[in-house]
């Protein structure tokens, strides 16, 4: 009879581990220990995640006892975390080991993690939505934890003593009174024990942690300075061809004519065809990208929107209209002061640098895939699909990658080395361009949002309004205390492909809120500080705000041709506030961000050098589309795909920057990767406002460096 | 042709005109120099010819003949890291780190030009080479504490 796990006290040596059947194969208790040895181990499953935040993220009906992670000692003590989530730089590597070394009484580097490989890792959505720190790493803590109850309990066990009286250290159990100590590999030899997460575990408080709340570097760092690390794009199997893909030149184009007889004809070339699919096939990639360039295809192009009628096409195509609440429109009404704007923000691209890769390897009907993705089970479902095989027979695997920012949480370019390679019977890698990594990922929404404010005579807010178009809900929801209000997401139809980006829509949402509460404040002459801190409720994000300007020197004098700006809101956890000084010419109108300090507060602090990085990354990233990221696109077509032509942050863009970090160990962690970014187009525009009186209301703000009036 | 990477000589092909990019990852396996642009403005590829950093994505690799290349993976002397390197490890300046190479390739051939250059310069310097991760103020700090130790 099988028997619940958690139902089993320590020791459960009638247990079924897997009962359920996961992604990459049914892993059963033999299977499990076949796989990684014998051992110890610990394991959540997904219904422990759901106890924590966010638990609204997983979809309904979502296999509670799908196992999430485990923590596992092997033979040699060696100590092993499985889990689905992967590295795109945000450094959870490293964080997440933090956690569990503080619990195993070991250093960071003792601990190992396996990594979104579809086959030695449980399932996992995807690395998204600052969801790994709050969610995995809570869990990951509790799991280690469980399994120095487990390593301590078959110290006693061996010792044949009570178990409360026995220390550990550096993966070394001691007995309390005749100097005997067992090692971690000891407790582990011979052993099949695999226990779930035992939530009441004692884990290390939070005052005492020595590993965790500590500036550990990088895992693995130096292999990356050294250019070491492989990268899929770096990956090179035995006779390995290189892969291209025709493209067309324009977006939704059909194929017409196809003529790849120049290109079969050249030495090692092969030539695959599979409806509009065209690629080619060569030893090296020279030769591929020649071998592509020798094929004649004549494309349809399809009218389509431009970015002229961007913004109108947006509305225009809207799937549902805004409502009107009656008793918005009543508060309106009576309104004092009122503030109507149109806010209008353009599609950017994540643009990692490290374009789309892909290896893909056929292997008597199995496929093996290496692909940078945040969802490497998605992917694998992308395959299922694109194949018609089962899902068990696919494993894909995601080396730490160069970036995402939610750019990745596709798979195409193993999807087209797969059928490459499935059409030659060779592997093959497919890195793509940066013009196609342009022109074929997806964008962040472009958004059109409306924005209506109104305050009564005492310069209270008393109703609010507002509609994005497209871009997305996320962040909709004003922090500000207003009786009357109502917001509304609008989907409509996009003329390029888009999809997630680093803090979705929270950035154009954050934007559209902060600048009409700023003009709120000056229409009444008030400051904005001020008029913030009188609607705000919210403890963390008033702290955050008021720490941050005071550090920022809000109060201080501005010097000639210089002006402030402040902005402040939450994400998933993350509370920022972000104020910028910036300077524009008066003559030639050109603008300068002179300084952006940034506050942030997302609990306890696990790592606060990656923290700091986190957050000027994401501020220096959204300077980028605060300022002139923009895709410009005309009928289907892509018109600055390259980095000659779309600008993003560099060395010279860079101001003085400076980073808050409040850190609360009373709560728990939350992540950092999203919400600072949402904060700097505001602060730059009311930086703006505050030195021209110019209200600009389009990101980007100033794509020519200057403030056209 | 014969070419020589980080005092080595190699043979490579070079009929179909590859880029010195291409022959580095694919002939020679030294995958450490990245792709990113394919059109020199991004500096994911800077290597160092006779000690001057170039785009190695559109330098072809017969060009390269008879000079000194220096990659990556040639700035480690006997399992000892070049001090820019060591300063890059020790600032923990990267997140995904796939700027990393060219980053320091670009930082060892500024000090090498120029012992003690200031912030401008470096800004000048470096401005060629995009991190989309961001880390610029931290590269900033890795190369004055590189410079520092070089004073």
């Amino acid at each position: 009879m099988k028997k619940q796990l958690d139902e089993n006290p320590i020791f459960p040596e009638q247990y079924e581990l897997f009962e359920k059947k996961l992604a990459g194969g049914p892993i059963t208790r033999r299977s499990f220990f076949k796989r990684m040895g014998a051992g110890i181990a610990s394991y959540i499953v997904v219904s422990d995640l759901l106890a924590g935040p966010f638990a609204e993220s997983f979809s309904e009906g979502e296999d509670e006892d799908t196992i999430a992670a485990w923590i596992h000692v092997n033979e040699a003590g060696k100590i092993t975390c499985y889990t689905g989530k992967v590295e795109v730089g945000q450094n959870i590597r490293t964080s997440l080991a933090q956690v569990v070394a503080e619990e195993l009484f070991v250093q960071v580097e003792d601990i190992h993690f396996i990594m979104g490989d579809t086959l030695l890792t449980p399932y996992d959505r995807g690395t998204f939505g600052s969801l790994t720190t709050p969610q995995m790493a809570p869990k990951l803590r509790k799991a280690a934890a469980s399994v120095r109850e487990l390593l301590i309990a078959t110290a006693a066990k061996e010792w044949n003593i009570g178990s409360t009286s026995l220390q550990m250290e550096q993966g070394i159990v001691f007995h309390p009174t005749n100097g005997e100590k067992l090692s971690y590999a000891q407790l582990a030899n011979g052993k099949k024990l695999a226990q779930r997460v035992n939530k009441e575990v004692h884990v290390v408080p939070v005052e005492e942690w020595k590993i965790a709340g500590t500036s550990v570097p990088k895992v693995n760092g130096k292999s990356y300075i050294t250019g070491r690390h492989v990268y899929v794009s770096d990956l090179v199997l035995p006779d390995m061809q290189y892969g291209k893909v025709l493209r067309p030149p324009y977006l939704n184009a059909k194929l017409k004519t196809l003529d790849t007889s120049e290109a079969e004809k050249v030495k090692g070339v092969k030539v695959v065809q599979e409806g509009d699919f065209v690629g080619v096939t060569a030893p090296d990639s020279t030769t591929a990208k020649m071998a592509l360039a020798m094929i004649s295809a004549e494309w349809e192009r399809k009218q389509q929107p431009s970015r002229k009628q961007l913004f109108s096409h947006l509305k225009e195509n809207a799937n549902n209209q805004p409502d009107k609440k009656p008793n918005v429109e009543e508060a309106f009404a009576k309104g004092a002061k009122k503030v109507t704007s149109s806010f209008h923000v353009d599609y950017i691209a994540h643009s990692p640098l490290e374009p789309r890769a892909g290896v893909a390897e056929w292997n008597k009907g199995e496929l093996n895939v290496w692909t940078g993705t945040q969802r490497p089970f998605g992917v694998q479902e992308e395959l299922e699909r694109e194949f018609g095989i089962a899902k068990e027979k696919i494993r894909v695997r995601m080396p730490d990658t160069g970036s995402g920012y939610g750019g990745k949480h596709t798979g195409e370019a193993g999807v087209e080395a797969a059928k490459l390679a499935r059409a030659i019977g060779k592997p093959v890698k497919v890195n793509w361009t940066r013009e196609e990594e342009f022109m074929w990922a997806y964008c962040r929404p472009a958004g059109l949002i409306e924005v209506r404010g109104a305050v009564d005579n005492n310069g209270k807010l008393v109703a609010w309004e507002m509609f994005n178009y497209n871009s997305g809900g996320a962040g909709l929801e004003s922090p500000y205390d207003v009786p009357a209000k109502h917001q509304q997401f609008i989907s409509s139809d996009t003329p390029l492909r888009q999809g997630s980006y680093r803090a979705l829509a929270s950035t154009a949402n954050v934007f559209a809120i902060e600048s009409v509460m700023n003009d709120l404040a000056l229409e009444q002459g008030k400051d904005p500080m001020k008029f913030r801190m009188e609607h705000l409720s919210d403890e963390r994000l008033k702290r955050v705000l008021k720490e941050t300007a005071s550090k920022f020197g809000w109060e201080e004098e501005k010097r000639p041709n210089r002006g402030f700006g402040l902005a402040c809101g939450f994400v998933k956890g993350g509370y920022v506030a972000t104020c910028a000084e910036v300077h524009v010419d008066p003559d030639t109108k050109e603008l300068k961000v002179l300084r952006l300090v940034t506050g942030f507060e997302c609990g306890a602090i696990i790592n606060p050098r990656h923290l700091k990085s986190q957050v000027l990354g994401c501020v220096l990233q959204g300077l980028g589309g605060a300022l002139f990221e923009a895709i410009d696109f005309d009928n289907g077509q892509i018109l600055n795909p390259a980095f000659s032509s779309y600008r993003v942050p560099r060395f010279k863009d860079i101001p003085e920057t400076e980073v808050l970090l409040v850190n609360r160990p009373d709560l728990p962690p939350a992540g950092a990767g999203e919400a600072p970014i949402i904060g700097v187009a505001p602060a730059i525009r009311n930086a703006i406002q505050d030195v021209t009186g110019e209200r600009i209301n389009s990101l980007p703000l100033v794509p020519s460096g200057k403030i056209m009036t | 042709m014969k070419i020589n990477v980080n005092g080595k000589s190699h043979t490579i092909k070079v009929s179909a005109n590859p880029t010195l990019l291409e022959v580095l990852r694919e002939q020679l396996e030294l995958t450490g120099t990245k792709y990113g642009c394919g059109e020199a403005a991004c500096g994911a590829c800077k290597v160092m010819l006779d000690g001057t950093p170039v785009p190695a994505c559109i330098t072809p690799a017969v060009s390269a003949q008879g000079k000194e290349i220096t990659t990556i993976e040639g700035l480690e002397k006997d399992g000892k890291l070049h001090p820019v390197q060591e300063a890059f490890l020790e600032e923990d300046v990267f997140q995904c780190a796939y700027c990393a190479s060219g980053m320091i390739v670009s930082a060892v051939a500024l000090l090498e030009r120029n012992a003690n250059p200031s912030r401008d310069q470096i800004i000048e310097a470096m401005n060629g080479n995009i991190c989309r991760c961001c880390t610029y103020p931290q590269i900033m700090e890795a190369i004055d504490k590189a410079k520092s130790r070089k004073a």
